[in-house]
């Protein structure tokens, strides 16, 4: 279609700079209009080329090369360069769909702010920096688009910087990223050391053969490679939000609603996912790091979701929400199932960002409330937005059909049948999930949208349905959420979709041995039987049964939460204390750095080198001048007395026959 | 001309210099910057085209030029500059501009003698960086001190005689030991030529000795722990302008000095000695960077960052390969832009609220969003934001040590964590949040002035964090032939 294809690539995320750059420097001449204009005209141009470059890649023409040199130190070339095949052209055609989509929203959801200019050209920048990182073909580039993907987060958590709680949010979740950007960058050094270069090609094809290379480590021998693994997954942790670094991902909530559904729910907190997907032929030759990997995940899928059952913001249910899908994604990468957990990645970044945005046309509908206990009764008010949220709902807790639920499952059933230390673990922790997942979305639902309306008279009377701008994203959402996942589950689970992109050994397949369990069926066959085979497993089950405990907690029975929170005091005040992650880090940890710091510079720097050393030596040549002095009377008689001497001493020396 | 380019660029700013001093007083002050803009420009403009004229392909030196100077004791005025020196003249003639700009409505007494005080500043510092006589390169070196005594004494805060006399102090005791092993190389070598101390040969216990004596110098210009105190008070009572020119370009001299003596004439003993190097290094990255979290005056919070970015440089040095070497001087050359624009903005703060303390301030950018946007850039320039200038040193000083020790590279590592801690806290304190109180909110956005210094910094750690590429290509050459000089041992 195109001649030059590498044109197209380059494009793609340039147009979105220049857009953020037009919309944030010129963003007053431009006005309002000529913001949102220029940048949703240019992430729309992005979209339409990264599907031509979809299309392109499935008929066959991929492309790997460097763009240019970024520098050359000691012999190993930095480059900046494009990797396009299967991986890339999905998340590229993702991320810009997704970020097209906020973009419209965004012109209704922020209308009234002053920073509005300021707000498009950081969702552009965004998409610029999102796109780098999934378009890269080696490390320097991955960690480029990996910073600059972390900075728009922490300007956009802190958009609103009047307000403490969001420059809070944001400082903390900058440090939280940095504190994985630390193992992230150690393991890329790790990578130039081992392999002298940083482009993926050439250390995936060298890996194998520095699979066995070992080093002592902590009185035992470990690989190299597992090395490396681990030390990327720590940047995975905090860009993915894993325990223990997910603590940034609930409070990065202050940020506005449509960065909550584009960054913090559909694209910047799958990078470390997508990352782990990517790097698959060296994960693939260490299977400690994929236990740790998968007992992680599955820890971040469990224990998170629980804490989604106790909370009141309707963000931050989603949020939780957010945190316990990541770790079921986490976990599929652990169990090698690279593919389904790249398929669970693009399912959810569909009704995840439904969700978020749902949930932000209900709190601009009520005058930016959040809480649920302030809403209900909004399903007929609201009829599209409580429409795409049910679609949405039934899409996360995996209803059969649904797209969450072909992903989702094939997580479960991949986990079951890996062998890997831990997979026990995690088994039991997704499945668990399940009902976990029905009971918090079904609440939230319930809360929101059915019941009695419990906002105030006057908000009430006023409430009604967000305008086009917004519903009009909501349901070109709801449609992929709905069919992306029978769409593709045959090619992507079972059809070998990502190609090369991905490699699983055939020790690990468990997708491999999933699709053995399916042999043969095709099409609407195949899609039947997944149906019907999903209906008779536990996850089905678990899902009803959490959907009817939220029905019989929040409709039928309201006053039965509110007993359980006293009867079950212990685990309710843990569960809104956040297990006391939060705690622990800034009592303990920053408060702690503080001191030391403040401890060092007035024991180490006033003290001992000021104190002692410096003024101590000022002290001693004082001292010594205070003697010398003395002689320095200043009288002409007590000189011309020493001359005297002087001159008889010197005498006596030189004149001695 | 080619052949004198390097004395046309030491002696453009120093005439310059005692032509501005010529306008008198300060009803001439108009004419005063005038003068000092043109002569700073061109100084900048004929630096250039040393660039344009430079081979990068060799490590010899170029640009050479000699001539007797004091013949009984084989004197010479001796120039040349390798691959080492060249960013760092650039970086001097680029700054001094940027300094002139910043100065010109700000400093409204003795408007000469500051302008002037810089322009022949300017001129000492290159010569410094291209002086290859001993004595030369000691007369340039004492030589730059004068002007900065004088801008910090006349034109600095009130407690600047305190600091004057404490920088004064530490610098001499140490470029004293200096001259003591100046002489007694020429002793050993009848000549002052620092390339015939390349070849000298020197036992390991006058290697230890010497190094000792050039440590001295150069760590406490660095600054090094422990003799990095005087530069948090220097900076403090130091004018913006002294405070970018110390620390974008004197504190550069140490490593400058490290790379240009210690490595290459004492190769054994920098080997010896590198365990206490590094050590002293790794200190500085973690230590320093814990003092500089819990700063309440930003312009000594910068001061502490500047000295635990310098760690950085110091540990590159000491790895002894190209990674390592090269991305020490990288760190140098992007410190020069981000500590001089971070010491810019707090002036741009200064100038209008008189205060430097943290407290004071709060929601600056609800009044001043357009400095609050290059402060934005700036701040994480000095985080080490990839992107930026303040990357590449840092990235591959990281790659050069885990090459030589894992845990080296872990420990500077930690300078993502907490780099970032104390430069976004203070941002946050400073500029994010409400309206602090009524002085903030009065506050005017940065003038027409302003904003061409801050964007002509901002577009150079721009420029140099997306393709830093030139500026490594230049001293590909000499990093690899010093490397080779440190590795050849002379025992």
């Amino acid at each position: 279609m195109f001649e030059n294809m590498q044109l197209v690539y380059l494009a793609i995320p340039l147009s979105c700079l220049a857009a953020s750059i037009i919309a944030g420097v010129f963003g007053k001449k431009i006005g309002r209009v000529g913001a949102h204009t220029v940048t949703i005209l240019a992430v729309a141009l992005s979209f339409a080329l990264s599907l031509v470059v979809y299309f392109d890649v499935l008929a066959g023409n991929k492309f790997n090369g460097a763009v240019y040199t970024w520098a050359i130190s000691g012999g190993v070339p930095f480059e900046i360069g494009f990797l396009i095949d299967e991986l890339s052209a999905t998340m590229m055609a993702v991320v810009t769909f997704v970020s097209f989509m906020v973009h419209v929203y965004t012109v209704g959801y922020m209308q009234d702010d002053p920073g509005y200019q300021r707000f498009f050209s950081y969702i552009a920048l965004f998409t610029f920096a999102m796109l780098m990182l999934v378009m890269s073909n080696n490390f320097l580039q991955l960690f480029f688009g990996w910073e600059a993907v972390g900075l728009v987060s922490y300007l956009l958590i802190g958009f609103w910087f009047q307000r403490e709680s969001a420059i809070a949010a944001n400082l903390k979740a900058f440090l939280v990223n940095r504190v994985g950007d630390f193992g992230f960058l150690l393991g890329i050094a790790a990578i130039v050391f081992l392999f002298g270069s940083m482009d993926y090609s050439a250390v995936f094809s060298a890996a194998p053969q520095a699979a066995t290379v070992t080093f002592p480590f902590m009185g035992g021998e470990t690989t190299w490679i597992t090395v490396i693994c681990l030390l990327l997954f720590v940047g995975a942790m905090g860009k993915s939000a894993q325990v223990p670094l997910h603590v940034w991902l609930p409070d990065s909530m202050e940020g506005p609603t449509p960065i909550s559904a584009l960054i913090h729910a559909a694209t910047m907190v799958t990078a470390g996912i997508f990352m782990i997907a990517r790097m698959s032929p060296l994960y693939e030759l260490s299977e400690t790091a994929l236990s740790v990997i998968m007992v992680i995940g599955a820890i971040t899928a469990f224990f998170m979701a629980l804490i989604g059952l106790v909370q009141n913001d309707i963000k931050r249910v989603v949020a939780y929400s957010t945190l316990s899908q990541l770790g079921y994604m986490t976990v599929a990468m652990g169990a090698s199932a690279y593919a389904a957990g790249m398929f669970h990645l693009v399912t959810h970044a569909f009704f995840k960002a439904l969700l978020f945005l749902a949930a932000g046309s209900v709190i601009i509908a009520i005058h930016h409330e959040q809480d649920m206990r302030a809403m209900g009764g909004l399903r007929k008010p609201m009829p599209i937005t409580y429409l795409t949220v049910v679609i949405g709902t039934l899409a996360l807790v995996g209803f059969p059909g649904f797209s969450g639920f072909f992903s989702k499952d094939a997580i479960i059933e991949a986990v079951h049948l890996s062998k890997l230390p831990g997979s026990g673990f995690a088994y039991i922790a997704l499945t668990a999930g399940v009902f976990v997942t029905a009971f918090y979305s079904f609440r939230l639902l319930f809360l929101t949208f059915h019941g009695r309306p419990r906002m105030d008279q006057e908000v009430r009377r006023h409430v009604k349905e967000s305008p086009w701008v917004v519903t009009v994203p909501l349901v070109m959402l709801a449609i992929p959420s709905v069919v992306i996942g029978a769409w593709y589950v045959e090619p992507m689970l079972f059809g070998g979709f990502f190609g090369e992109s991905l490699k699983v050994l055939p020790a690990h397949d468990t997708l491999g041995q999933l699709a053995h369990e399916n042999p043969d069926a095709t099409g609407v066959e195949l899609l039947l039987n997944l149906v019907l085979h999903g209906m008779m497993a536990p996850p089905f089950w678990l899902f009803l049964i959490g959907a009817i405990t939220a029905w019989v907690m929040y409709i039928d029975k309201p006053e039965l939460p509110g007993k359980l929170a006293v009867k079950f005091g212990a685990i309710y005040r843990m569960l809104m204390n956040k297990y006391g992650f939060d705690e622990f880090y800034e009592r303990v940890i920053a408060r702690g750095v503080r001191r030391i710091g403040r401890l060092f510079w007035q024991i180490g720097d006033a003290k001992i080198i000021d104190g002692w050393l410096v003024n101590g030596t000022a002290r001693v040549v004082g001292w010594f001048s205070g003697i010398v002095r003395q002689i320095q009377t200043g009288y002409v008689y007590h000189y011309a007395f020493a001359m005297i001497i002087g001159l008889f001493l010197l005498m006596t020396l030189f004149l001695k026959p | 001309m080619e052949a004198h380019l390097l004395s046309l660029v030491i002696w453009t700013p120093i005439i310059g210099g005692l032509l501005v001093l010529a306008t008198g007083g300060d009803e001439r002050a108009s004419i005063a910057r005038k003068i000092a803009l043109a002569f700073s420009v061109v100084t900048f403009l004929f630096s250039l085209s040393l660039y344009s004229g430079f081979d990068k392909t060799t490590a010899v030196m170029q640009f050479t030029e000699r001539a007797p100077w004091i013949s009984t004791f084989n004197i010479f005025y001796h120039l040349g500059i390798d691959g080492i020196a060249l960013p760092f003249i650039l970086l001097t003639t680029f700054l001094t501009v940027i300094v002139v700009i910043a100065g010109w409505q700000v400093i409204q007494i003795k408007v000469a003698q500051y302008m002037a005080a810089f322009l022949i500043m300017e001129g000492l510092m290159i010569g410094v960086f291209s002086a290859l006589d001993a004595i030369l390169f000691y007369v340039f070196w004492e030589g730059m001190l004068i002007p900065m005594f004088l801008i910090i004494g006349i034109w600095g805060g009130p407690n600047r005689i305190y600091a004057t006399i404490k920088f004064f102090l530490f610098t001499l005791v140490g470029s004293l030991l200096m001259l003591v092993a100046f002489i007694y190389l020429y002793q050993q070598s009848r000549s002052f030529s620092i390339p015939d101390y390349y070849l000298l040969p020197l036992n390991i216990n006058e290697q230890i000795l010497i190094f000792i004596a050039f440590f001295a110098a150069f760590a406490v210009k660095v600054p090094m722990v422990p003799v990095h105190t005087w530069l948090p008070d220097a900076h403090v009572e130091a004018p913006t302008g002294g405070s970018v020119i110390l620390a974008a370009i004197m504190l550069k001299m140490g490593g400058y000095g490290f790379l240009r003596f210690n490595l290459p004439i004492l190769p054994d003993a920098s080997h010896a000695l590198a365990g206490f190097m590094i050590a002293l290094s790794l200190i500085a990255i973690i230590y320093i960077a814990l003092v500089a979290l819990v700063q309440e005056d930003m312009k000594k919070l910068i001061a502490y960052s500047s000295v635990a970015h310098m760690g950085f440089v110091t540990l590159g040095f000491f790895m002894f390969n190209e990674q390592g070497i090269e991305g020490g001087i990288a760190q140098m050359i992007s410190h020069g832009f981000i500590s001089g624009a971070l010491f810019l903005c707090v002036g741009v703060l200064y100038d209008r609220m008189h205060s430097r303390q943290i407290s004071s301030y709060g929601g600056v950018a609800n009044t001043m969003p357009v400095f609050a946007s290059f402060m934005m850039l700036f701040a994480m320039a000095n985080a080490g934001l990839p992107g930026t200038s303040g990357f590449v040193g840092e990235f591959l000083v990281i790659l050069g040590a885990f090459k030589v020790n894992v845990w080296y590279a872990v420990l500077a590592a930690t300078t993502l964590i907490f780099g970032a801690a104390y430069t976004l806290w203070m941002y946050k304190r400073v500029i994010y949040g409400a309206v602090a109180n009524d002085a903030v909110k009065a506050l005017s956005d940065v003038s027409a002035r302003e904003v061409v210094f801050l964007a002509l910094l901002a577009a150079t750690v721009l420029i140099m964090g997306v393709w830093p590429f030139p500026v490594l290509d230049i001293m590909h050459a000499s990093v690899e032939n010093l490397v080779a000089q440190t590795a050849a041992s002379k025992l």
